[in-house]
């Protein structure tokens, strides 16, 4: 049995008076890959951005590596409007920005590209350290932590080894093909030392080929650098072929979760992506 | 009690022409998103337009030069210096914005000079009036009158042309808009010709008060109308007007009350008090930024 | 071996630049108008890499440059003005009894002291402007980036008003403005002369921020710039590193400020208006956003244009008997207003774009014009 390594617990997000996420109970396990998937529009992302920090969730908790990251109940005027199906789990609030998650360990990449583009390669990579820096910014500014910089630099140079990308080093960023720039996001992202990494739509654009370059790209980090993995995908193929378990989404809702065998034979799965035959 | 009601009467004045003022600022930012900075100094220059107007044709002929000419000077604005730099990053159109404001303070001081310039009197304006224990000019008293007839005729426009649903559907999607088929360009124009408009007339209702123009007369009013509309609600018609007034009157009693120096301060004040308290201003819409 | 010549190549001008300097100042009198052209120039430049640290590398649309320049004018001036002056510059109210007790308490101290206090309020000053910022921060920075512009411009408005204010003059001497502060301190015990001291400090500061914006930390404010919310998934705390940018922005730009007192010697509240952060955003865009070397080279150059103008397009010009039409007071200014407009409009990137001078790109282009002169036999 894997430890759990990320665990969501009634996880709802309202937007006014719409519901986008609706009562969402996740359990990441660790060392595995984990996916996400449903037709568009139907709260994947929305439940990465909760996950993240990036939104603060209307209701539920999101328990990361053992510590509570987030949690929220519906408040002020938000309890008159409040449509999600489970009430409240407890009246207690938890927040935490981007940043501060990330740094607790959880890493991510954007749907549509977030790169700096007029920055170097080697400087998208390099900047994703800076977040464990130790030295103030006076000591940093007078170069009295060579050691420490001179150490930043290394791992990032040697991470763009890693993923193949070392060639395109002092290139900027929005001068990469496109695949090229996918990669180079998904080794920022990693340059931080996550834990877990959540990749958002990593094979979004991408044919075939490049999609099977991608499942073994990720199946290869995953391995070096002990990572847990945590997708939203469109590719099925991707996605039956990688993922240890897979959640489906619809309009909010979890309609269904497990292997890819289960999912892929369940009714309301098929319902979901392919509509009812009309009778 | 009659002199607050003096001040009040005085402060509603200033108000209505600060309103006009705001609604300018309100439309550009909700269909551009941009901070006209030059939209004072357009409000400027209608005041020496109308020097020199009055100074060869009748009053009517002048108030019509004016108008016209104000409003031809901020569609020329736009189409010179915003309309290039559409799809720059957002402060390069910013910039461009203060260069225009920097620019027609410049030119007026050198073709104007930087003396302070007359206001002339327009026949009929400054007749005062007396309401009980109050005394008012005409213009005091048309002043607000004028602004209400003015937005809601505006309102109309907005909510019942088709052009004003064109707008509208311009600063709520400006993508979806160009792609719907609006002409972004024409319906752009047609906002800054309502806003210059509207401020040529406020101007004239402002200057006639004031007695005098000066290159920086616009400078001040034009922040503070800004943040008239940030207080009502950035992009939103009625809400820019309501702050006008309340601008308005708050300043003239901060001024009678003897405090000139931080009637300025005082607006400033606002807007920080605003921008973290309530960002969309009274009436303002929330907007949530997807990832 | 490149890294060496560029060194070299450096280190020479710098020296030449200080020789001339000193050459400079024993002739100070005969050259009056270049000397006071370079002091200025220098001060801008100084305000102009602190407000394009700010806008520039971190991407916070700011324009409150004017009144963290006027807290640190004010705090300098008020600060140095000699005792023996305090009745002829506060001649309406009298001065507060406090400043008076300091300024006693200064005059008497050691020459060390002395010699060094005009530093200690120009650091003052700076510190100040840091302090307020830092509070500030905490209400202003989460804004976006118009409402950025528009509250920082409103702060240098209400810090003006509190300035100008009757009910400060005791301290500030209100409208009636500070004069009578003295002009740049020499350094060294006269082994270095007063001329070149406001190029020592700004060289100095802008030392400093360079440092700073080669660091991880500047690093950091560049991907906030890029890519806010990137930059925020990468674990970089928002607020710490918009607020670390502002209050050093601050702090240098209060410090020209107090270089700018001493150098104009009369101050009031009328000198930091909103014309001023709109002189110092010009000098920024011409030289190019996010360029160090183009916000001190656009300084020097606007100020020189502005002064050597001030006596070419601002004066009647005749052509034999003709008077050109257009040039009197004034057209400095527009034709100012239209370059502006053209760099914003067509020369975007202004001088040096977002990239810094380089010896090899400026020996790279004599290179190639030797070899295309003299190349293909």
């Amino acid at each position: 049995m894997s430890n759990i390594l990320l665990k969501t617990e009634h996880i709802t997000m309202q937007f006014g008076g719409v519901v986008a996420v609706d009562d969402l109970n996740i359990e990441i396990p660790e060392g595995k890959i984990t996916a996400l998937i449903g037709p568009n529009g139907a709260g994947k992302t929305t439940a990465f951005n909760v996950i993240t920090g990036g939104y603060q969730a209307t209701n539920g908790r999101v328990t990361f590596d053992g510590h509570v990251i987030g949690e929220n109940y519906p408040r002020s005027k938000m309890k008159k409007i409040y449509n999600g199906t489970y009430k409240t789990l407890n009246e207690r609030q938890v927040i935490n920005t981007p940043d501060k998650i990330t740094r607790l360990g959880m890493a991510r990449t954007f749907q549509n590209i977030r790169l700096f583009k007029d920055l170097s390669v080697f400087e998208n990579v390099l900047i994703a350290r800076h977040c464990h820096i130790k030295a103030g910014m006076l000591r940093s500014t007078f170069k009295l932590n060579a050691a420490e910089e001179l150490m930043m630099n290394q791992e990032a140079d040697k991470l763009l080894h890693t993923v193949d990308l070392h060639m395109h080093r002092d290139e900027k960023a929005s001068s990469l093909p496109y695949g090229k720039q996918r990669k180079l996001e998904i080794a920022r992202a990693l340059a931080t030392g996550p834990k877990l990494l959540l990749l958002d739509e990593p094979a979004a654009g991408m044919n075939p080929k490049e999609t099977e370059e991608l499942a073994l790209f990720i199946q290869e980090i995953k391995d070096s650098f002990s990572l847990t993995i945590f997708l939203i995908e469109h590719h099925m193929n991707l996605v039956m072929d990688i993922s240890d378990k897979i959640y489906v989404l619809d309009y909010g809702k979890t309609i269904a979760q497990g292997t890819a065998t289960e999912v892929q034979n369940d009714p309301a799965v098929i319902r979901a992506y392919l509509g009812v035959e009309e009778a | 009690m009659t002199t607050i009601l003096q001040h009040c009467l005085t402060g509603i004045s200033l108000g209505g022409a600060y309103a006009l003022i705001a609604i300018g600022y309100t439309l550009v930012y909700g269909i551009l998103r941009l901070i006209n900075f030059a939209h004072g100094d357009i409000f400027m220059m209608a005041g020496y337009f109308m020097i020199f107007a009055l100074a060869s044709f009748p009053w009517p002929v002048a108030i019509i030069i004016t108008l016209v000419v104000t409003t031809v000077m901020g569609i020329g604005i736009e189409k010179f210096a915003y309309k290039p730099l559409r799809n720059a990053p957002r402060m390069s159109i910013m910039i461009s914005a203060i260069g225009v404001s920097y620019l027609l303070q410049n030119l007026s001081t050198y073709v104007f000079t930087a003396i302070p310039r007359g206001y002339p009197e327009l026949p009929y304006l400054k007749r005062i009036f007396r309401i009980g224990e109050l005394s008012a000019s005409f213009v005091t008293l048309l002043t607000p009158i004028l602004t209400i007839v003015l937005v809601v005729i505006l309102m109309i426009l907005v909510n019942k042309t088709k052009t004003g649903m064109a707008m509208r559907a311009v600063s709520k999607d400006f993508e979806t808009a160009k792609l719907m088929g609006i002409n972004i360009d024409r319906i752009v124009s047609v906002t800054f010709a309502i806003g210059s408009l509207l401020a040529g007339i406020g101007s004239i209702l402002y200057f006639t008060d004031r007695m005098s123009v000066t290159p920086f007369s616009g400078t001040l009013p034009g922040l503070k109308c800004f943040v008239a509309a940030v207080f009502g609600g950035i992009g939103n018609i009625p809400g820019a007007v309501v702050g006008g007034f309340f601008i308005g009157i708050v300043e003239t009693l901060l001024i009678a009350l003897g405090y000139s120096t931080f009637s300025d301060a005082f607006t400033f004040l606002l807007l920080i008090i605003m921008l973290l308290v309530k960002p969309t201003g009274l009436f303002g819409e929330k907007n949530v930024e997807k990832v | 071996m490149k890294i060496k010549r560029n060194t070299l190549l450096t280190t020479i001008t710098f020296a030449l630049l200080v020789v001339f300097l000193y050459w400079l100042s024993a002739n100070r009198l005969q050259h009056g108008m270049l000397v006071s052209v370079l002091q200025k120039g220098v001060i801008f430049a100084l305000v102009a890499v602190s407000m394009n640290l700010l806008n520039g590398f971190t991407g916070l649309f700011s324009l409150g440059q004017a009144g963290f320049m006027s807290i640190g004018a004010y705090t300098t001036a008020i600060l140095i003005i000699p005792v023996k002056s305090l009745d002829g510059v506060y001649y309406m109210n009298g001065v507060h009894p406090g400043i008076r007790a300091l300024k006693m308490m200064v005059a008497e101290s050691p020459a060390f002291v002395q010699s060094v206090f005009p530093f200690i309020a120009l650091l003052l000053g700076g510190l100040l402007a840091a302090g307020i910022a830092a509070i500030v921060g905490v209400a202003v920075l989460r804004l976006k980036s118009d409402y950025l512009a528009i509250a920082t411009l409103g702060l240098s408005e209400i810090v003006r008003a509190i300035f100008s204010s009757p009910q400060f003059d005791r301290v500030t001497n209100g409208s009636y403005g500070l004069n009578k502060i003295p002009n740049f301190p020499e350094m060294a015990w006269g082994l270095i002369p007063s001329l070149l001291t406001p190029f020592i400090v700004v060289t100095l500061c802008i030392v400093f921020i360079l440092l700073l914006i080669n660091s991880s930390y500047g690093r950091a404010f560049k991907a906030i710039r890029e890519d806010e919310i990137a930059a925020e998934a990468m674990g970089i705390n928002l607020f710490k590193h918009k607020s670390m940018s502002f209050v050093v922005s601050s702090f240098f730009s209060a410090i020209a400020g107090g270089l700018l007192a001493m150098y104009m010697r009369s101050i009031e509240a009328k000198t930091f208006s909103i014309t001023l952060t709109y002189d110092i955003l010009l000098i920024v865009v011409i030289g190019g956003i996010g360029s160090v070397t183009g916000s001190i080279l656009s300084a020097f150059l606007v100020t020189a244009a502005k002064e050597w103008w001030l006596r070419f397009f601002d004066q009647p010009l005749f052509i034999g008997d003709w008077q050109v039409p257009l040039f009197r007071t004034g057209f400095r200014m527009v034709i100012f207003s239209i370059l502006l407009m053209v760099v914003v409009l067509v020369y975007r990137k202004g001088l040096m774009g977002s990239t810094e001078f380089s010896w090899d790109r400026l020996l790279g282009r004599f290179r190639r014009t030797r070899k295309s002169n003299g190349g293909a036999a």
